[in-house]
């Protein structure tokens, strides 16, 4: 049955700091609905004044958690939405989404094959939607993140990744570009093809791939990619607002 | 205002399928659409969305030209299909 997307208003239920930059809102749906890992909501604020700013996050949180999802937000300097979710929310707030949207970035376990994952920032979050349904469904065909991030600290997600990945053939590599921790073993440098090779390889050709991040990454990923051997029809894309990298 | 800040803002379809949905009444990522100009396809959601401003443009990956324009006032959308295979939206009530 054709769903009719509706305005409904959340409930903020919890708020986790994942980096400095970015936290996890927690949101109850009156409404709910399972979504398909990689699709958004749509936030909409609405000030006294009737001045309305609306914009679109991917959901965190896998489908099996009912009732409830988690947006993660990325604070953006000059993100009027952004900065009042990450600075001014708290526990118990309101406001109004509309989704799950979106049939074109999407990964479930119906859809299989080896999966290669590649984000830029806080473009992991509808990756992590797949990798945690992923884990969950118990889904163990092979699967690889390539995960480009500026710091060891702007890592969001770390601790479960290095979870999920010691547990169910998840493979998740780093690419730290402008710091590194001591003794760093990950990739020091921004994603190029000769580390799109290392990463897909192993893969094979039938590899699905998924790219988020800001629109430079997407673009070096998506024809480096191509480069490397994956056919076009396999590399679906999502551009990731303004983060820069 | 530099490119590479430009760069920055640009999305793609993903990022207005709320308004796409709204509009047409149903999920448009999926929809396949044909550039009029050079006549590469690409998926809705693939194309390049330029969101920041009033109102939505969206853009061939190829050779940027412009596919489908969206406008939406207090009173009523306008929607300006350019590139080949996107569907007219249904007539407003």
């Amino acid at each position: 049955m054709k769903r009719t997307l509706e305005w409904q208003i959340v409930t903020v239920k919890a708020i986790k700091s994942e980096t400095p930059d970015v936290k996890t809102l927690t949101l109850s749906l009156p409404d709910w609905a399972a979504h398909r890992p990689g699709q958004h909501y749509d936030v909409r604020l609405t000030a006294a004044d009737g001045y309305s700013a609306q914009r679109s996050y991917s959901v965190a949180s896998e489908p099996e958690r009912t009732g409830e999802i988690d947006l993660t937000v990325e604070r953006l300097a000059d993100g009027e939405v952004s900065r009042f979710l990450d600075d001014t929310v708290v526990v118990g707030d309101r406001f109004e989404v509309r989704g799950p949207i979106g049939g074109y970035f999407v990964w479930d376990r119906s859809i299989g094959g080896p999966l290669l994952l590649v984000a830029g920032g806080s473009g992991v979050v509808p990756l992590m939607a797949m990798l945690r349904h992923r884990g969950i469904a118990g889904v163990t065909n092979p699967a690889r993140l390539l995960y480009s991030a500026r710091t060891y600290e702007q890592i969001i997600y770390r601790d479960e990744l290095e979870a999920l990945a010691r547990k169910d053939g998840l493979t998740v590599s780093y690419a730290l570009t402008r710091s590194q921790p001591p003794g760093w073993k990950g990739y020091t440098r921004r994603i190029d093809d000769a580390m799109l090779k290392d990463v897909s390889q192993p893969l094979g050709r039938d590899a699905l791939a998924y790219i988020c991040g800001p629109t430079a990454l997407v673009e070096v990923a998506a024809d480096g990619l191509e480069r490397v051997g994956l056919p076009a029809q396999h590399i679906r894309t999502e551009r990731f607002g303004p983060t820069g990298s | 205002m530099t490119m590479a800040k430009d760069d920055d803002l640009v999305l793609d379809g993903n990022a207005v399928a709320g308004t796409l949905s709204e509009i047409y009444g149903d999920d448009m990522t999926t929809v396949l659409a044909e550039c009029a100009s050079c006549g590469q396809v690409d998926h809705v959601g693939g194309l390049v969305a330029y969101v920041h401003a009033p109102g939505i443009v969206l853009r061939c990956t190829a050779c940027s030209t412009v596919m489908l324009r969206i406008v939406q006032t207090p009173k009523r959308t306008f929607v300006d299909v350019r590139g080949k295979r996107i569907p007219e939206p249904p007539v407003q009530a």
